[in-house]
């Protein structure tokens, strides 16, 4: 049998097969470990948030002062209270521009934005007291479609001037690679597909939520379930305009997260509101906010055309990708370069055209999950493989060894592919599923170049 | 509505105290009892985290007024374990790798303790229709399924499947 990566083979190792007790188990069996929520403070204050029911609208007034008469109401929190407003999370990375308001200031650009922020004794009272808040809108066209987002015609719903995230100066994070309409003229068979998903929404059983304590000296300790402590304290501090060490973060046990805890959405407000009425203060989701508010994976749509010869070679792949970030960025910017990075799949095509759109639309922000601006693109391109095999009426493992990336061939982001391995799990999965494949096939190898062995 | 003081027996200690008409069970262990085993995942019943035994039977203590089940014997998390020795269930997903982020753990044990309870010996899909009421996001029913079955034979002597 090959070995497949003889350099990193240690005949030694002795880890797999052997069991090892989870660290984190026997605190799970006896319901000991904590969470953030599993800390009661005898003078804990509870945040509720007022948000907007319009996806686009300028906010003409905002009356708190039917919230403020609610028994228990101990204040409402506007922009004006927060230090810094408008952040971005990435900002900490060299990403901008701070695109992201913490609290609404004169519009709002979804439905469900933060625009007050309630603190009171009870949670009861917070809810009572986010629900007496009056707001006058004028509302605003609003869009909600990718493409129409990109139209000249569009309004423009972003401070920066652009419906889309600008990328070194470019609409879009681009692949160009060879020619590819000089591909498609070449090629005996042209394929174009669209394909499009939905918004996916994490739904941890535990919802987003912190708890912050004041402590001496003004400094404020966060308990949190974010999947993100150091990314959580750093725009924290930032927003509030303090320094880091005024900051302590106390986390890493998190009930779910899948990448829907990776924003910074509970833990400025919580700690303002801390500073403010000096007590313990909580501020964590329903799990209305958690499926409505939350940020979900992004929906995607990806237009995929294929030049094909009548051998079965890919020539050219002209790829045009839009991620739906919503209002704002988050981390929707880097969904989009990871989903460039990971074009056009693991098949080496010497012509490649690629935009790469990360655009604003309307809608809830979406941000990280599981492999983000990755799943979808794959979703697209072994949709489209599997297409095309049938529209052929090749064998589609065979179309795809056909295709396959081996060692030492020249990606479209002009890195030489190494460790390829994809023509060997293909070969086994055949294998595995009794899939028979002919030997010209069965005989390929990563580590062989292309043209020797087929 | 004025609170009302209530006594519950809560993994067989007796416990009294003030609950107001809107203090669920749920809220009653946990921030009046510091019995924090039970999650709020909903607070709606959807998710079975805050899953405890009322008179032996699995409720969703999120729904439970706690002034309405005054005198109730209840069971949770925290009074499986005998010391450090863990009860069958507990065991079983220890050893099964049934846990995964750990927050469904403590009501999935529950449900699986009521089951065996009434039924000492389920079939798998008596397993999955007494889980059914408990949500798992890490997709770790496999292994919680294994692990349930895996108590009930402990529990009438069979050993451990390993």
């Amino acid at each position: 049998m090959t070995e497949y990566f003889p350099d990193e083979h240690r005949p030694r190792f002795t880890v797999i097969g052997t069991p090892v007790q989870r660290s984190d188990a026997l605190g799970h069996v006896t319901g000991r470990t904590e969470f953030f929520e599993d800390r009661t403070f005898p003078d804990l204050a509870h945040i509720k948030i007022h948000r907007s029911v319009h996806h686009h609208a300028l906010l003409d007034d905002v009356d708190r002062s039917e919230a403020l008469r609610v028994p228990g109401v101990l204040r409402v929190i506007t922009h004006a209270d927060v230090p810094a407003n408008w952040y971005g999370v990435l900002r900490l990375i060299g990403i901008g521009p701070d695109d992201e308001p913490v609290l609404a200031e004169d519009r709002v650009r979804y439905a469900g934005e933060p625009i007050v922020a309630v603190v009171a004794d009870s949670e009861a009272a917070a809810i009572e007291g986010a629900s007496r808040v009056r707001v006058r809108y004028t509302e605003l066209p609003a869009v909600l479609d990718v493409e129409e987002a990109l139209s000249p015609d569009a309004p423009i719903i972003k401070r920066a001037g652009t419906n889309y995230f600008v990328f070194e100066g470019h609409h879009a994070r681009r692949i160009r690679f060879g020619d590819v309409e000089e591909g498609f003229a070449r090629a005996d068979h042209v394929f174009e597909w669209r394909y499009s998903s939905a918004p996916i929404e994490h739904a941890p059983t535990e919802t987003t939520g912190c708890i912050v304590v004041p402590q001496d000296r003004g400094r404020l300790l966060i308990h949190s379930n974010t999947q993100a402590a150091f990314f959580t304290l750093d725009n924290t501090a930032l927003i509030l305009d303090r320094p880091p060490t005024d900051l302590q973060v106390k986390g890493g046990t998190v009930g779910g997260g899948f990448g829907g805890k990776v924003d910074v959405m509970v833990e400025p407000l919580a700690c303002i509101a801390a500073t403010i009425t000096g007590r313990p203060v909580k501020f964590v989701y329903s799990r209305e906010e958690e499926m409505q508010v939350s940020s979900p994976r992004a929906a995607e749509r990806i237009y995929l055309k294929d030049g094909v010869l009548a051998d079965g070679r890919i020539i050219a792949r002209k790829i045009m990708l839009y991620v739906d970030a919503g209002a704002y960025a988050r981390h929707s910017p880097y969904g989009a370069t990871k989903a460039a990075a990971h074009l056009p799949g693991p098949y080496t095509i010497p012509n490649v055209y690629a935009d790469c759109h990360c655009v604003y639309t309307n809608r809830t922000p979406s941000s990280a999950m599981r492999g983000f601006g990755v799943t979808i693109a794959d979703f697209a391109i072994e949709s489209q493989m599997d297409r095309i095999a049938r529209a052929l009426g090749l064998d589609p493992l065979q179309f795809r060894l056909r295709n396959a990336y081996r060692d030492g061939d020249l990606k479209a982001h002009r890195k030489v592919a190494s460790g390829t391995a994809l023509i060997e799990v293909i070969q086994r999965a055949a294998a595995l599923v009794g899939h028979e494949l002919p030997e010209e096939y069965r005989a390929m190898s990563s580590s062989t170049p292309r043209g020797a062995g087929g | 509505m004025s609170a009302k003081i209530t006594t519950i027996r809560v993994n067989g200690a007796e416990r009294t105290f003030l609950a107001r008409p809107e203090t669920t069970l749920l809220l009653a262990l946990r921030e009046q009892l510091g019995l924090t085993g039970a999650k709020r995942g909903c607070a709606q019943g959807a998710c079975g985290s805050c899953t405890v035994l009322l008179d032996g039977a699995p409720v969703v203590s999120c729904l439970v007024p706690v002034a309405t089940v005054d005198g109730a014997e209840i069971a949770t998390v925290e009074g499986l374990a005998d010391g450090p020795r863990l009860s069958d269930v507990q065991q079983a997903f220890l050893d099964g790798f049934a846990t995964q982020c750990g927050f469904c753990t403590p009501g999935m044990i529950m449900s699986a303790e009521a089951l065996l309870a009434r039924n000492p010996d389920p079939t798998t899909a008596e397993v999955a229709e007494a889980i059914s009421g408990n949500v798992c996001r890490c997709t770790g029913y496999q292994p919680i399924v294994s692990a349930i079955l895996d108590a009930a034979r402990r529990r009438r002597g069979e050993g451990a499947r390993r």
